[in-house]
């Protein structure tokens, strides 16, 4: 997960160098700033679902992670005095548009994130309402208590489980 | 025209689902029907868009006549049918099974309409952020099947499971931001093209777009280091719902990076980034490793079967990074040939569950006695997942392990030998578990006594009073969820299976399990031997397709 990360990070390097030859840390900053806050917001949404033992807080956590990436697309789609890509009847087809897509593929992924919290938020009551809390370390005492997890946690359970949640 | 039947079976269980909840207002009982008509005419679907790909070769659809680029365009070429027709069948035949084990609701039938429309879509669909939406509709019911029992622990396991598989969701979703980015293209086929006269092979962008796909698709079909949702999503789910879930929802993820991988990235592109495929075998490695150790550990059986689609899904992930044709038809046939394994394992233990209150392996004693048929086809099934011949098992394994050695004998990489010893090791392991299983079944419980089971053979050991013999610790605790409607419990202790209580009968096996998924289990262990036997037709019929990817 970190390398993905850190490929993400890679990855956006090139397009941030790409504008000026002599792009050092200032001028990145300055002027890419949207694509540092895509990266902020990113390593932030991830670090708040592994760490913080709160279910409703991971969900929020997973939803900066989202918007992060709909920042990515926004940003990317951003064209210097580009105009909407919508030509009325009769107009000269001179302008510069800006591509529709990105905001499109942008409509459909919130419209996905925001059933997936939905879901998400439908489980934390469930899980509240069963076990009278939403705290993991807590949830997974009580589980171990009703037999659902095994006694110590198995090997799987404690190398993956601490990572990936 | 032929063409129409694509968005037509993407759409039918998709339009299909709202019917349950609709009628759901005047009939108790509609939804059982309404997903059994639509899965039955999604399969006949499959089978006319399969003639059709048989016939003509690749079938492809615009639509909304917005021709690809642009539009959106849906794809069956020989890899989506064989998948479609996987899903077709699998989601037609366990509804026989949900019937009987429930759970039962019209809300539950929706969903897993929903479901099915989300594979169709998945499987079929030629446009990259498309495959996101229908990766993401696969999830998102997937979660909500996986809470439909009605336990805390399923609540719990199906959060697990959404965030990961959402951030998996998303890794993809980012890969294909980026890859976008390079191309300005979504359309699969073209953006094959504009990868290489936009960008290059080596280009950071396209690796990086390549190393987030797998991470997200890698998340969403449980390779070893981030499988941790998966064995509590498979066991704390009904019987029913982890019948599906574990034939298809990770088979389709697999789909989809062999598709990426191949028809959007190409082979070319893997030959050019070794480091990326030699950390997908590492990972890959890893995961049959520790999925067949970790399942060999395991004594509930829903768990133990989990574990073992972790090592499963590692080699096909392998298959796909070894990048060379006989390791690909491998994967490809490992992918189908798994997906119908677990389907019956799984209905299997499910039946047993159902008719025997028992889910851990210890329950199980001389299972073979009371339930012969049942027993025998998940000790056929087992034996197939270990890939003793004649069975798919066997076959995937086998392509997947030979092109292994194929690819350290030609470039004289040592990766592919690690991979075919990996595989070997793996398959030791599998045995050792599916031995412990058969041994339950047939050999373990000789002295007890024959009590129950009306039709049951001889009593051969009538005599109660070598009750000691039997060294069986676990038999006296059935597990919690079936306490409740277990007869006899008081003198359970040395009975090998008690039937619960109104556990059906039949005239004609001695098995208390219900007759049709029964006839359906049996059907599925007898197809994955028909199906090593055409080890040569699934060559063929992969041909078109590996051509294509080598050519």
């Amino acid at each position: 997960m970190t390398d993905a990360i850190l490929d993400a990070v890679s990855g956006v390097a090139p397009v941030l160098a790409s504008g000026t030859a002599t792009a050092s840390a200032v001028d990145v900053l300055t002027t890419r700033h949207a694509y540092v806050a895509f990266a902020l917001l990113l390593c932030i949404g991830l670090y708040m679902m592994i760490a913080n033992p709160n279910l409703v807080k991971k969900i929020i956590g997973l939803n900066l992670f989202q918007t992060a990436i709909f920042l990515l697309f926004i940003t990317s789609a951003y064209v210097e005095g580009g105009a909407m890509p919508i030509v009325p009847e009769g107009a000269a087809e001179t302008e510069t548009f800006v591509s529709p897509l990105p905001h499109v593929i942008v409509l459909t992924a919130i419209v996905v994130g925001v059933s997936l919290t939905a879901v998400g938020l439908a489980l934390c009551i469930r899980i509240y309402d069963e076990y009278g809390t939403l705290r993991t370390d807590v949830l997974r005492e009580l589980l171990r208590d009703e037999g659902s997890l095994p006694e110590r946690p198995s090997v799987g359970g404690a190398g993956g489980g601490e990572t990936d949640e | 025209m032929s063409d129409v039947l694509l968005p037509v079976a993407i759409a039918l269980p998709l339009v299909a689902a709202t019917l349950p909840i609709a009628l759901g207002l005047k009939y108790e009982r509609a939804g059982w029907p309404v997903a059994a008509v639509a899965t039955t005419a999604l399969a006949g679907l499959a089978t006319a868009i399969g003639v059709e790909v048989a016939r003509d070769g690749t079938l492809s659809h615009a639509l909304g006549t917005y021709e690809p680029p642009i539009g959106i365009e849906l794809v069956a070429d020989e890899l989506s049918v064989a998948v479609l027709a996987l899903v077709a069948v699998v989601s037609l035949a366990t509804l026989a099974f949900a019937r009987v084990a429930g759970p039962r609701g019209n809300a539950f039938y929706s969903g897993y309409l929903l479901l099915v429309g989300g594979l169709t879509g998945l499987v079929l669909t030629g446009d990259l952020f498309n495959m996101f939406v229908f990766l993401e509709i696969v999830g998102i019911s997937t979660y909500a099947l996986i809470a439909a029992d009605r336990s805390g622990a399923s609540a719990y396991a199906s959060l697990k499971y959404l965030v990961v598989g959402t951030v998996g969701a998303s890794l993809y979703l980012l890969g294909v931001g980026y890859a976008f980015l390079a191309t300005g293209t979504l359309n699969m086929l073209d953006m094959q093209v504009q990868i290489v006269e936009q960008a290059s092979y080596a280009d950071p962008l396209i690796r990086a777009s390549y190393a987030l796909i797998v991470a997200g698709l890698g998340l969403k079909i449980a390779v070893f280091p981030i499988h941790a949702w998966q064995p509590d999503a498979y066991q704390r789910a009904p019987d029913a719902v982890t019948t599906i879930v574990a034939a298809l929802v990770s088979t389709a993820s697999a789909y989809a990076l062999i598709r990426v991988s191949y028809t959007v990235f190409t082979v070319d592109f893997l030959a050019a980034n070794d480091a990326i495929t030699t950390v997908m075998l590492i990972v890959a490695g890893a995961s049959i490793l520790a999925g067949s150790a970790l399942a060999a550990m395991q004594s509930d059986l829903k768990r133990m079967f989990a574990y073992s689609s972790v090592a499963q899904f590692g080699m096909i992930v392998a298959a796909v990074a070894l990048a060379n044709e006989t390791a690909l038809l491998g994967g490809i046939v490992h992918l189908v040939g798994h997906g119908l394994l677990k389907f019956g394992l799984f209905l299997g233990v499910g039946l047993l569950a159902l008719g025997y209150g028992a889910r851990e392996l210890d329950d199980l004693a001389s299972a073979a006695r009371s339930a012969p048929y049942t027993a025998g086809a998940v000790a056929l099934l087992g034996l197939g997942l270990v890939g003793i011949p004649p069975s798919i098992g066997f076959l995937g394994k086998w392509y997947i392990g030979v092109g292994a050695v194929e690819a350290s004998m030609g470039g004289g990489d040592p990766a592919g030998i690690g991979i075919a010893v990996v595989i070997f090791v793996s398959t030791l392991f599998t045995l050792s578990y599916v031995a412990r299983v058969i041994e339950r079944f047939y050999f373990a419980g000789v002295g007890l006594s024959d009590g129950h089971g009306d039709g049951s053979h001889g009593d051969e050991h009538g005599d109660g009073s070598d009750h000691g013999v039997a060294a069986d610790g676990g038999s006296e605790s059935p597990s919690a969820q079936t306490t409740d409607a277990l007869i006899g419990g008081d003198e359970g202790n040395d009975s090998p299976l008690t039937p619960v209580a109104g556990a059906p009968r039949s005239r004609f096996v001695p098995d208390r399990v219900p007759p049709a998924p029964l006839v359906i289990l049996i059907l599925a262990a007898l197809t994955t031997v028909a199906l090593g036997f055409g080890g040569y037709a699934l060559f063929e019929w992969f041909d078109p397709f590996l051509t294509e990817v080598f050519a």
